[in-house]
């Protein structure tokens, strides 16, 4: 058992470092052509990396799957490496389709950040709650997070296109927002940084504080800036925290949650800014050369197809399947639970999306903004409707 | 009616923009699709003639022509997706957790969540997606499905089976992909042709004129779908109905058997035993999350046999039952039966089954039982002859004890804590002693009592709560949904190409028209003229 388990977690290991070989391959590509020697070449090389890297993850989900006897995707660390696999999954489908190597500069770190995120969760394998002792687990989670990595291609493709075409000769609203986004995403790298640390430093504080009319304790990781709402410091020699959550913040754990968040955000603040002062320009700005060589209209094609090959595959796993488990565990197939109403806002967003391109004037920039907005409301019922919106989906 | 002769001698309706026949465009209706302004023609619909984009006098073709708009159905999705979403900041009314101070929403939310609870509350936010404005809002969208529907599908199919193989020579230059060779030999046409075929086009040909055609089905995939989410919508509507959803609760307790509300009496349900099972401790693989986050549920089962009445009914006899069913229910396993299915879905462990006492000496420090004897709280003994001659009789018994204004009463007829007024009498006829015993509670009302009698032992009892339903939508669910995937698999997996093949002076003019993946088509036209002469054909998309 648990050496299966050593294997599981060295597997996910080296997807994860492969995952970062081939995107230096990836990122080789793009001075390659320039030259017209070895065309393809690095290219070449990056997608077998990445397929290796993919095998590799995929020994890890069985292995880990034996070990412990109910498919891997019951917590958010295995639902959220699962997502990383789908990502690169659907990257390999995409690329043998457009074989546009510049994909995978943008899709393999995501997948990375996602994987490097997910393992900053409890790693122990859990058991089954009754609801979820069911086939429907993997048939449901498997095709819904297939389906939304599907469609969060469409946000990478949607990224490059942006960062390619936004005019980053003079400051504008357009060139802000790019750089909220890549912000945003540098705020996971946070995230994964700052846990690492405090984690390896073992830091730990234990507040008490009262919940629902009960005292509980709950473990901070990370030193209190924010405390819970008239907590109580019970260890010593740690620093008290700057202020207490207010009181309408009532989430399980939300105190601990939100201080994890401004954590975060300061690191991914801290991050940014040495990027910015070591490239001495956007982000937006720097990268943006590096693109010239990539077709915007193939972009944008690749940014719609992913859509329409992810939202049948999401509307299955999402709505239907999901539906017929909820009738089965939970006696109805529909409730109104949070998970449940943002997966219909993501339905909905990319049913809006697939009608506006309909339309003219919706092609090229604007519907690769509206990828990213699709792939902030999937992020969003990924993880903040679990951390923060209280709801059946919510198991970490 | 103004129907527009082509000079191809094609008869096309009114409002008609691109020619059904040939493609030419119609000219005083070029602004319909934009046409006007730009080079490259508006393919969506092919031009055909749509009834919201020619008629627009009476109240009938302004609301026609509302509901058909893609704009007006995008808001309205978006509309309900902002209104979904607001719907999630703070829970649903059925969501206010059971531990919460009050349940009562015009409290609850003011409670835990401050002046903005207040607001959401009063808002009508608690219960938004039973609102009668989220309902309008999803019937809006309804309306719009069926009427954007029928506006397209009809002259869409019409013209797609009214093209002709032969285009006018403007149709094909102002196509996306378009390019025109000076010579081309018959050769290599038949090249092209054949081609075409193994690529599995469909070829028509009209005077030399070619048009292959591949995977139009696919254009009906939208509408397909569209039919699949009203059958859905229309489910969701049936369900309001009681004759068609029905949806009751009920808790058996452990040993009882009660009748199945929701069945006019009918059935009745008997809880044969309750399961409560945890996971163990020590199974190697969990015990890190176990010690991590305490004890975990494995599973909870209701034994239950399921009963139906037979003969006829009389009033105040006993029904004469005839057991139907004997099985287990447990979470993802219901349990069914005549169109009734049944769930688990709780438990409560707040009540007693029994509970023993024994009887020991007052000013004996060890308390030595001197006899015990058991009650069963459901179903108490007037008096408990116990073995060494004493006998206990139950003067009073409280299931479910409270004091009110001094006064003992039982708050509800469920021994949830049990108390009880006994009289003991001694053996050898001494005199019998009254005392009051309850859970934490043991006065002797003389203070002269020579026993005393204590709680020995206990056994809880579990109550089983059991939603029962009957559905009978749920089959239309299932074909909506299954004609929804349907429609968008076939709209998004497949797509509809064509690439028309026109003689022109010994050269031919080459154009292609697919309604996505245009990288596909290209690849598909770079194939058939590979070791041609025919030029390649050219992107002419103008940026945006």
């Amino acid at each position: 058992m648990d050496s299966l388990l050593g294997i599981s977690s060295t597997m996910l290991y080296t997807a994860f470092i492969l995952y970062l070989i081939a995107t230096f391959f990836f990122g080789a590509t793009v001075k390659e052509n320039k030259k017209k020697t070895k065309k393809g070449l690095s290219g070449k090389i990056g997608i077998t990396l990445t397929i290796i890297g993919f095998l590799a993850q995929i020994v890890y989900f069985i292995t880990r799957w034996m070990a412990s006897g109910h498919a891997p995707v019951s917590n958010l660390f295995e639902f959220m490496t699962f997502f990383g696999m789908g990502l690169v999954f659907a990257f390999i489908i995409i690329y043998f389709i457009y074989k546009l190597n510049i994909l995978g500069l943008f899709a393999l770190p995501i997948a990375i950040i996602v994987i490097a995120y997910a393992s900053i969760f409890p790693t122990e394998i859990a058991p089954l709650v009754p609801s979820l002792q069911s086939h429907w687990l993997y048939i449901h989670v498997t095709t819904v997070s297939l389906g939304e990595a599907i469609l969060s291609i469409s946000f990478v493709a949607g990224l490059i296109y942006l960062i390619r075409q936004v005019d980053q000769t003079v400051r504008s609203k357009r060139t802000t927002w790019l750089e909220i986004v890549l912000f945003a995403l540098l705020i996971f790298v946070g995230f994964s940084i700052i846990s690492t640390v405090f984690n390896l430093s073992g830091y730990s504080a234990e507040f008490e504080y009262s919940f629902n009319g009960q005292t509980t304790t709950t473990d901070y990781h990370l030193p209190p800036i924010a405390g819970p709402n008239q907590g109580e410091l019970l260890t010593g020699d740690r620093m008290e925290p700057l202020f207490d959550v207010p009181g309408w913040m009532q989430g399980v754990d939300a105190a601990r949650k939100f201080n994890t968040l401004i954590w975060s955000v300061l690191t991914g603040i801290v991050i940014y800014g040495l990027i910015r002062l070591i490239l001495r320009k956007r982000i937006g700005a720097a990268i943006q050369p590096v693109l010239k060589k990539a077709s915007p209209d193939m972009l944008d094609e690749i940014s719609y197809r992913a859509v329409a090959i992810g939202f049948p595959v999401f509307t299955l796993g999402g709505l239907i399947f999901a539906s017929i488990w909820a009738q089965a565990a939970w006696d109805r197939f529909w409730g109104w639970d949070p998970k449940e109403v943002w997966a219909l806002v993501t339905w909905f967003f990319y049913a809006a999306f697939l009608h506006l391109r309909l339309s003219r004037g919706w092609h090229g920039e604007r519907s690769a903004w509206l990828a990213v907005g699709g792939f902030a409301i999937i992020m969003f019922n990924l993880i903040a409707v679990n951390l923060i919106l209280a709801g059946l989906h919510s198991y970490a | 009616m103004n129907e527009i002769k082509c000079e191809c001698g094609h008869v096309n309706p009114e409002g008609t923009v691109l020619c059904e026949a040939c493609g030419k465009p119609v000219e005083e209706n070029q602004h319909i699709d934009g046409n006007d302004k730009r080079k490259l023609l508006n393919m969506r619909y092919d031009g055909s003639a749509r009834r919201s984009q020619t008629y627009n006098k009476s109240i009938v073709d302004k609301t026609w022509n509302f509901f058909s708009s893609v704009k007006v159905g995008v808001w309205l999705i978006v509309l309900a997706l902002i209104a979904s979403g607001i719907g999630t900041i703070f829970p649903q009314e059925q969501y206010i957790p059971e531990a919460a101070t009050s349940r009562d929403p015009s409290i609850y939310y003011e409670a835990q969540y401050g002046i903005l609870g207040q607001i959401y509350y009063q808002l009508g936010f608690h219960n938004l997606y039973s609102s009668w404005w989220y309902m309008l809002l999803i019937a809006l969208i309804g309306i719009s499905l069926v009427i954007c529907s029928i506006d397209r599908f009809v002259p869409l199919y019409k013209a797609l089976k009214r093209q002709r193989p032969r285009r006018h020579t403007q149709f094909l230059k102002r196509q996306r992909l378009f390019s025109e060779t000076d010579d081309v030999t018959d050769d290599e046409k038949e090249k092209m042709v054949s081609r075409l075929k193994k690529s599995r086009y469909k070829v028509y040909e009209e005077k030399g004129h070619i048009m292959a055609e591949k995977g139009r089905f696919s254009r009906w995939g939208p509408y397909v779908n569209h039919i699949g989410l009203i059958i859905v919508l229309i489910a969701a509507l049936l369900r309001m109905t009681p004759f068609m959803y029905m949806d009751e609760y009920v808790w058996v307790r452990e040993g009882e058997q009660t009748v199945i509300p929701g069945t006019d009496g009918e059935y009745h349900i008997k809880n044969k035993k309750f399961i409560l099972e945890t996971y163990d401790e020590d199974d190697k693989r969990f015990k890190e999350a176990i010690t991590q986050e305490g004890m975990v549920e494995k599973n909870f089962q209701t034994n239950a046999v399921i009963y139906k009445e037979t003969g006829e009914k009389i009033a105040g006899a006993e029904p004469e039952l005839k057991k139907v069913k004997e099985e287990k229910i447990q979470m993802n396993h219901p349990l069914k039966f005549d169109g009734y299915t049944i769930y688990q879905s709780g438990y409560q462990q707040n009540e007693f089954n029994s509970m023993t006492f024994k009887i020991h000496k007052t000013n004996d420090p060890d308390e030595a039982s001197l006899g015990s004897f058991e009650i069963n709280l459901s179903n108490p003994k007037d008096t408990y002859k116990l073995n060494n001659g004493f006998s206990v009789t139950v003067s009073q018994y409280y299931p479910d004890y409270e004091m009110e204004e001094g006064e003992p009463r039982s708050k509800t007829n469920y021994p949830r804590n049990p108390a009880f007024v006994f009289s003991v009498n001694p053996p050898d006829n001494e005199e019998s002693e009254m005392s009051f015993v309850g859970i934490g509670k043991n006065v002797d009302a003389t203070g002269e009592n020579d026993y005393k009698l204590g709680i020995e032992n206990f056994e809880m009892r579990y109550a089983s709560g059991l939603s029962v339903k009957r559905d009978y939508t749920i089959p239309l669910f299932i074909i909506g949904a299954a004609i929804f995937m349907i429609g968008v698999i076939q709209g998004m997996y497949w797509h509809h190409r064509r690439i028309w093949l026109h003689p022109k002076n010994g050269g031919m003019l080459l154009a292609g028209h697919t309604n996505k993946n245009w990288f596909g088509l290209k690849r598909d036209i770079e194939h058939i003229i590979e070791d041609t002469n025919v030029k390649m054909v050219k992107d002419q998309q103008e940026i945006e």
